[in-house]
């Protein structure tokens, strides 16, 4: 089966006066449809550019990226790109921020509008799609950015750090919200975060990228017992902390680049 | 009054009335004691009042000129000239800055010309447009738009190129381009900056007005300050400047409330 992502021998730099920043090296990896994958990395490792990259915003040094085995044009509209911050602005409505991707793909039509209307009302914001972002609180903004991806129907969603601009208790339960949304409908998604229980907590999948450039230093597969998907809920089974502490061990070593050309661990297909 | 108020909360809300009142009452007042000890010395001799003019002189002069029907003649001139000028400049300011933002190049290029052209004051072109063209009100039109439109352009640029990268990316990331960013982005977000600029626009507009009506004129506010000075008729110059005082904060106030509006919609 064609994998939903496929990335190959990824490298990319930024050029600037000051000089060259490799920010991904040799980036192989792929993803299945409707599996969930998180990167955790070093900061600075290259897990935004990574994003633009599969995204099309930026064009590749050299490498190729799939999307259902064809190469990815530039913004494609099977992949939705949720950044950091909401972004939702001020002078629009919680309805016509949801539907900005529409109007810029010119698709306003009637069936596209009662899609969004039907997105809100799912999503408990129907009572506020009148309201301006700043009248919503942190987590109901995240749902209303998050509305705004799903409205374009990707099967591909590319996370950047979504929850790392809440406070920690909302950040929780919006993780929660989020991710269980995603599974719901069955997409592709791909998460950065820093946060390795979040990673631990959601994730079917888990790459450890190294401090830069960025490399796959180690890829790990979250399975619980339970069969258990929900983030809440996953902190408190007992296989939780044994991956955590794993992830943990990985990055260190990584941070330290000490090369381990054994391979205790099945799940480590690079080495440095 | 709200019911669950605390004594100590509408004790701090009736003492910031109070001091808003004793404000205005001492604003009212300073004009009124200045006037009053103007007219007062005037009266007395002590100082001349055909040089210094007085408020009731003033007055009367206006009278004059409002039965005539003069004061409106001059008075309209100034504000259409300043009216046709300021919407020259906020167009230009936009369209100019829209253009820098689309291309880099172009922007490095020009940068060092625009800062030299907003630095270098305006009333040396004056006596150049004059001749080159001619005595009317034309002139004064473009002496008004070179005194804000440079300055005008560099600061929307500098405030389409401060929008944070990310919600540009988000733009790109829904499929838009460049028009996009620039329509959903960039002039919605900039409507603050656009009025507060505009705020800054009326008065220089104002400004290089009166500049070209000292030079090339035959009615505004300008040419009567300088006719009047001419002429030794200093009451005239004395009202022309009363009036041009009311006109600039009316002009100011009506921009605020326009920043009011915009604000409130938001
Ligand atoms: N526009 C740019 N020009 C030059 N260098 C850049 C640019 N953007 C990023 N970099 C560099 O490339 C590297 C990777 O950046 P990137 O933003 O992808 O890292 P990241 O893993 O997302 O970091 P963080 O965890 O802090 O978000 C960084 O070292 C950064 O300094
Ligand atoms: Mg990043």
């Amino acid at each position: 089966m064609i994998p939903k992502l496929e990335v190959r021998n990824l490298n990319y730099s930024y050029h600037t006066m000051d000089g060259e920043t490799t920010a991904l090296s040799d980036i192989s990896f792929s993803v299945k449809s409707g599996e969930f994958i998180a990167v955790v990395g070093p900061s600075g490792c290259g897990k935004s550019t990574l994003l633009s990259l599969i995204c099309g915003l930026f064009k590749p040094d050299s490498g190729t990226i799939l999307l259902d085995g064809r190469p990815v044009r530039r913004a494609s509209s099977g992949i939705g790109y949720m950044l950091q911050k909401d972004h939702l602005f001020e002078w629009r409505t919680i309805r016509s921020n949801a539907s900005l991707g529409l109007e810029i793909r010119k698709k306003m039509d009637d069936l596209h509008k009662s899609r969004v209307a039907g997105l809100l009302e799912t999503y408990g914001l129907e009572p506020f799609s009148g309201a301006r972002p700043s009248q919503l609180s942190g987590g109901m903004r995240q749902r209303a950015a998050l509305i705004r991806t799903l409205a374009l129907e990707p099967d591909l969603l590319l996370l950047d750090e979504p929850f790392s601009a809440l406070d920690y208790q909302t950040r929780l339960a919006v993780c929660d919200d989020i991710s269980t949304i995603i599974r719901d409908r069955k997409k592709t998604a791909v998460l950065i975060t820093h946060d390795l229980s979040e990673a631990v907590s959601v994730a079917d999948r888990v790459l450890v990228l190294t401090g830069r450039p960025g490399h796959v230093g180690a890829e790990l597969t979250v399975s619980f017992a339970s069969g258990e998907t929900s983030p809440l809920k996953r902190r408190n089974e007992p296989e939780f902390s044994t991956y955590f502490n794993e992830i943990w061990r990985l990055l260190q070593r990584g941070a330290e680049h000490l090369p381990d050309p054994k391979g205790n661990y099945a799940e480590v297909l690079h080495e440095n | 009054m709200k019911i669950n108020e605390t004594p100590a909360q509408r004790e701090f809300v009736a003492g910031q009335r109070r001091r808003k009142r004793a404000v205005l009452a001492c604003r009212i007042l300073l004009l009124a004691a200045v006037l009053t000890i103007w007219e007062v010395c005037a009266g007395l001799g002590i100082i001349n009042d055909f040089i210094f003019s007085s408020p009731s002189r003033i007055i009367r002069c206006f009278y004059t000129m409002l039965l005539d029907g003069s004061i409106f003649l001059h008075t309209g001139v100034t504000v259409l000239e300043t009216l046709v000028s300021f919407f020259l400049v906020v167009t230009i300011g936009i369209l100019g800055a829209i253009l820098l933002w689309s291309s880099r190049t172009l922007s490095e290029i020009m940068d060092p010309y625009l800062v030299m052209l907003n630095s270098l004051p305006k009333s040396a072109l004056a006596p150049i447009l004059i001749v080159w063209l001619g005595n009317n009100m034309r002139t004064i039109v473009v002496a008004a738009v070179s005194v804000a439109v440079f300055g005008s352009i560099l600061t929307l640029h500098n405030g389409f190129r401060s929008v944070d990268p990310d919600q540009i990316r988000l733009i790109y990331s829904l499929g838009g381009n460049r028009a996009d960013v620039l329509k959903k982005v960039l002039l919605p977000g900039s409507v603050p900056l656009i009025i507060s600029n505009m705020k800054v626009n009326i008065g220089l507009c104002l400004v290089g007005v009166i500049i070209g009506e000292f030079l090339s004129a035959q009615a505004g506010l300008g040419y009567l300050i300088i006719y009047g000075s001419q002429v030794f008729k200093l009451d005239l110059v004395m009202m022309s400047i009363v009036i041009l005082c009311g006109l600039s904060a009316f002009l100011y106030q009506a921009i605020a409330v326009l920043e009011r509006k915009v604000q409130g919609t938001e």
